[in-house]
């Protein structure tokens, strides 16, 4: 039982409560008898919070070429409550609407699932970015119409037709986004695609709000308290894009009338200088409200504009693929750059044939890539995934060969800052063991030598190893932001990723690309000026062959690596080599010769004919 | 074996029937709250089930056949349960956050069907039956066993830690109350006191740090600290040193003892708030200058003083009171300190949990919001669902933290002090009630009850006052939701079960 003094505490638990109590009443009294100032301000005044949106971030291209910018729009809000009365009809013609729109939206508006912060007492978006035309028409007209307000905002304005899916676009948030981030609310706007995407929350600024007091007819009065109590909004922050614009411009034209892509890469730093992806489209036309249907069109093309495909696509790497090969035996010691193998037209053992074509045989690393040579690269696969001295099994040797895969950056999302970057394949010995039942050698498998089964790269990886060779066994992940305006990009696009070859192999290697161009499948893009490194591939695949082209130059101190891949163009010397060669030339120079310009005329105007493709 | 009386002979049916009168008017602000113009006031249209006015209706229905049934249970029920229940609750909080889906950064509501609902509003009465079961087993003390302490703390810390995992960290704090209960059981009143001085401390300076007095010279928030820790000194030389003076007058001896007393309080007393007048008055008309620091230096000379005494008269109490004084001012400091070197986002946490940043868009903002809505009120208010201030719309949250907006706006101070005397003549009920209680189980329930209301109210109300820091958690019976409605119900109706069930052992 409780004793006397502990029980003489429930009075001073009491007497707590009571005080607290009487607090609180006098609080109340002073509150709502002693000043008459709040009855007033509610009698003849409300307060409004209303957002001030920030600009969002300006984007330029590395030379300091405004890219994106904002443009005045606006936004017609309602506000429910207040917005009884109106002549309906008179409104949808000032706004040009029909009123079966008008009916549909104010049910939308008012449905709670679809549009999660509504109240019939604030602001809702009724209709967004018109244009300083269809707005001034209206704003006439304006207070006819009580209840509705205009709201400015910014809208995306394109300098120039390029760089469609790199820049990426900005539309209205969806439930989600605003379930996943406070700071949106519905009708705001975020990056849908591109680097308005990926750099999201640097470009969009951050928020301010003013607090304005209202009579009870809904008329603004003024700030409260002169703006005491405002928050300015702080801007998004300008991005530099490390692209080269006249190099996307003059890589946009030699693309016309092909699909595939060019991706280019400054060796030294990972940054990415230009970034085709064809067909493409014109930014500007996915601007403001038509943005939707011309979205729809793009979306129902069988061509897949939308589709970038310099990140998105994984195609077979063809012969561009023979590089990573040489390195890897090498680094192993399955070959010596001495090392010969023959060439009978092809790689023939057992009943198995891998074709190849015309030149002296047996031949050396050098002339083997010079001459892109597929009994080569075969004999090195075979003798590696056979050599049981080195490892214990096929599943052993195809592991090797995986890591060594993986540390030149395939298999795995690079990781540049766009966002949906695809993967590409590299098959490691647990696919095969399930596709094959455990019952396969380095024969089964042997097509991967030569970029053909079942790799797959994306014409960024590709690049990506051209700008590793032009580096000599090293890349910085490639990114296409250069710069953020008062902040430091990510490290790890500042980090050197060593593969697993050592140096000495690489300069082989680029002994056989330089080879290749000064006298064997990449002729044509041999100049005086510098000394250029290339690898030409002729991707098999169930319709015309792909053409693709991997190079840099100058070899020594590199400025610019590539990759070229133009889907069923045949050939890698028909449309990869010369265009690979245009587009070095111009980076390098800075112009294109007038012969030069002559020639990207030609193969802007050299169509690729995909009839036969793309019935659906 | 006579056959045990009706129940509803010996409930206490004053409770029930404040419960009744607060259920009533908590569904009046929710009408007020969610009611839009043009709509329908007639009562059916209230009370369809598509509003959320009906959904409430259907809250408080449930909640009252809630309270009937636990009424028809035996009241040994729960004595026996305690642990169980106890376990069962902290399970389901453990397993909440993997079960939740964010909800505004959230993760304590859990979905059944289309009903969700959050476990930590039952884990109150779970807590308390356990506490109550731990504290009434045979020879039980709290006094002087520093293990049963110990074990009371766990109990409640081990729900707290679950509820901050779910983000919900206004809820946890709820179970810091439960050291008044501690305190009516035999936890030494110095804990309690020193506990609530140092959140007072740190809530005020941090609050009041950049409104600056005397022509921006002076941080408030130190000034006010540093006069209440004098003021407390002075309460405790009060509260313990006078005792022992008297006590020692009274056997005849050591008449030092009580001439050391009147020296101490009195020093204390011209040091602490004489110096002060002192500066208040050069700094308001001759020359403002920075009196915080020149005042830190006499609370340090306070406290050398009152150590120098407690030497010298062997009295050491003093000690102790100087030593309480000290680690305020390092308490106080030490905060700052903290609050200054953690990382920005932990930073704003802190500070949205005082409520000195209740919201990053506009600080203060749903405060004078919510002091509109009630000063606009008036005496008599304006009437039910006659609430003209469609500004409350602009009050996030306005129908669960910020319900007592309505009461204030629409029934005025005759309304919203009512409701307030209500919880009052609860709160005194509940006491009354626990200390009937023949056995120690119900009491300490009874007190954990009595705890549990009277935070709530206190943080609630306090906050849309403006008097308190903005946590959100919600006003019993009033806010909108069947969690807390239910929760509290619970709470309630088991100790007016227990209570009823007294008259058992007092034949």
């Amino acid at each position: 039982m409780a004793n006397n003094t502990l029980s003489n505490r429930k009075y001073i638990l009491g007497f707590s409560a009571v005080l607290i109590i009487v607090v609180y009443i006098v609080r109340l009294f002073t509150l709502q008898l002693m000043s008459d100032d709040y009855k007033q301000r509610a009698d003849s005044n409300a307060l409004m919070r209303r957002i001030q949106f920030p600009a969002r971030g300006a984007i330029t291209d590395r030379n300091g070429k405004l890219l994106v910018y904002n443009q005045p729009a606006y936004d017609i809000m309602v506000i429910m409550q207040e917005q009884v009365g109106i002549d309906t009809l008179d409104l949808c013609e000032s706004l040009g609407i029909d009123i079966e729109w008008y009916r549909r939206r104010m049910l939308e508006i008012k449905d709670r699932r679809r549009n999660p912060g509504y109240s019939p007492y604030t602001q809702q978006l009724f209709m967004s970015q018109l244009s300083i035309g269809e707005f001034s028409v209206f704003q006439e007209k304006l207070f006819h119409y009580p209840g509705f307000y205009i709201q400015k905002r910014s809208i995306r304005q394109y300098t120039y037709p390029y760089a469609a899916h790199i820049l990426g676009d900005v539309g209205e948030v969806n439930p989600s986004d605003i379930e996943a981030d406070d700071y949106y609310r519905s009708g705001d706007y975020i990056g849908k695609q591109g680097v308005e995407r990926s750099y999201e929350r640097q470009l969009r600024g951050i928020k301010g709000s003013e607090i304005l007091l209202r009579d009870v007819h809904g008329r603004i009065k003024g700030r409260y308290q002169n703006g005491k109590y405002d928050v300015k909004p702080i801007p998004g922050k300008n991005l530099t894009l490390s692209i080269d614009l006249e190099l996307q411009k003059l890589g946009e034209r030699l693309m016309q009338g092909k699909l595939g892509s060019i991706v280019a890469i400054e060796p030294s730093t990972g940054e990415i200088l230009c970034m085709v992806s064809s067909p493409t489209f014109d930014p500007r036309t996915l601007v403001g409200r038509q943005r939707g249907k011309r979205h729809k069109e793009l979306a129902n093309d069988p061509r897949k504009p939308l589709l970038n495909r310099s990140i998105q696509g994984t195609y077979p790497p063809g012969s561009t693929f023979k590089t990573s090969q040489a390195l890897t035996f090498l680094e192993e010691g399955i070959i010596t750059p001495q090392t010969a193998y023959p060439c009978s037209h092809g790689f023939h053992y057992g009943r198995l044939k891998v074709g190849c074509h015309g030149h002296p045989s047996p031949l050396p690393l050098v002339p083997a890539i010079g001459t892109s040579c597929n009994g080569y690269f075969c004999w090195g696969l075979f003798h590696m995934f056979n050599n049981r001295t080195k490892y214990h099994s096929t599943q052993e040797a195809m592991t090797t060969w995986k890591d060594y895969m993986v540390s030149m950056g395939f298999g795995y999302k690079l990781g540049i800052d766009l966002p949906y970057e695809s993967r590409g394949m590299i098959p490691n010995a647990e696919y095969y063991d399930k596709n094959y039942k455990n019952s396969w050698s380095g024969l089964t498998v042997i097509s991967i030598a030569i970029g053909q089964g079942e790799v797959t790269l994306t014409p960024l990886q590709i690049a990506n190893l051209g700008a590793t060779i032009a580096n000599r066994g090293w890349f910085i992940t490639p990114h296409i932001v250069k710069e953020v305006q008062d902040d430091t990009l990510a490290s790890t696009y500042l980090k050197r990723r060593y593969t697993k070859v050592s140096r000495v192999h690489y300069e082989t290697v680029c002994e056989g690309m330089e080879r290749a161009v000064r006298g064997g499948t990449c002729r044509s893009a041999y100049t005086p000026q510098y000394v250029t490194c290339g690898k030409t591939g002729t991707a098999q695949n169930r319709g015309h062959d792909h053409s693709v082209f991997m190079g840099f130059a100058p070899r020594e101190n590199p400025k610019i690596a590539i990759a070229v891949y133009v889907e069923n163009g045949g050939w890698g010397a028909t449309y990869g080599v010369p265009i690979g060669a245009l587009m070095m030339e111009q980076y390098i120079n800075g112009h294109l010769s007038e012969a030069s310009e002559h020639r990207a005329e030609t193969y802007a105007n050299r169509h690729v004919d995909y009839s036969g493709y793309l019935k659906k | 074996m006579e056959k045990q009386k009706s129940i509803f002979a010996s409930v206490d049916w004053l409770t029930i029937a404040i419960y009744i009168f607060l259920l009533a008017l908590g569904w009046m602000s929710i009408c007020g709250a969610c009611y839009e113009y043009g709509q329908p006031t007639d009562f059916l249209s209230l009370a369809s089930f598509d509003t959320r006015t009906g959904m409430q209706l259907v809250w408080i229905c449930s909640s009252v056949i809630l309270g009937l049934i636990v009424m028809l249970l035996d009241d040994r029920l729960f004595d026996t349960f305690a642990y169980l229940i106890y376990g069962l609750l902290i399970v389901l909080l453990f397993i909440t956050p993997f079960l939740a889906h964010d909800i505004k950064g959230s993760m304590s509501w859990i979905k059944i069907g289309s009903f969700s609902f959050q476990s930590a509003e039952f884990a109150k009465f779970a807590t308390a039956l356990a506490l109550a079961k731990f504290m009434s087993s045979y020879g039980f003390k709290l006094e002087g066993s520093w293990k049963n302490m110990a074990v009371c703390i766990a109990l409640m810390l081990l729900p707290m830690v679950l509820i901050v995992l779910q983000k919900e960290t206004g809820s946890a704090l709820v179970y810091f109350s439960l050291f008044l209960m501690l305190y009516r059981e035999g936890m030494p009143g110095s804990i309690l006191f020193t506990g609530i001085a140092a959140v007072a401390y740190v809530v005020i300076g941090l609050r009041f740090a950049d409104e600056m007095v005397f022509d921006g010279t002076t941080s408030l928030g130190l000034l006010l600290v540093m006069v209440m820790i004098v003021v407390f000194v002075v309460g405790l030389i009060f509260a313990y040193a006078r005792p022992s003076a008297l006590q020692a007058a009274a056997v005849g001896e050591a008449r030092n003892a009580s001439q050391t007393y009147r020296r101490a309080m009195l020093e204390t007393i011209a040091l602490g708030l004489g110096t002060m007048f002192v500066f208040w008055l050069i700094a308001r008309y001759l020359r403002p200058f920075n009196i915080g620091p020149v005042y830190v230096a006499v609370c340090a000379l306070i406290i050398l003083r009152l150590t120098w005494i407690a030497f010298t008269s062997r009295i050491y109490r003093y000690g102790l009171i100087a030593l309480f004084a000290a680690g305020s001012v390092v308490v106080f400091y030490s905060s700052n300190y903290i609050l200054d070197h953690l990382q920005d986002h932990q930073r704003a946490r802190v500070q949205e949990l005082l409520g000195l940043r209740e919201d990053p868009n506009g600080v203060g903002y749903n405060v004078i919001q919510a002091k509109i809505a009630i000063g606009s009120g008036g005496l008599e208010g304006k009437g039910f669902l006659k609430g003209t201030q469609t500004k409350l719309r602009y009050v996030p949250e306005q129908e669960t933290d910020f319900i007592f907006c309505t009461m204030g706006e629409e029934q005025g101070f005759i309304g919203s002090a009512a409701v307030l005397l209500l919880f009052l003549a609860l709160l005194l009920r509940l006491i009354y009630l626990s200390e009937r209680q023949p056995y120690a189980f119900g009491r300490v329930y009874g007190y954990c009850v009595f705890s549990i209301f009277l935070f709530h109210v206190l943080i609630n109300i306090g906050m849309v006052l403006g008097l308190m820091p903005v946590i959100g958690i919600p006003l019993p019976f009033f806010s909108y939701g069947g969690s807390s409605l239910w929760g509290f119900t619970l709470l309630l109706f088991i100790f007016l079960r227990i209570d009823a069930g007294r008259v058992r052992y007092q034949r």
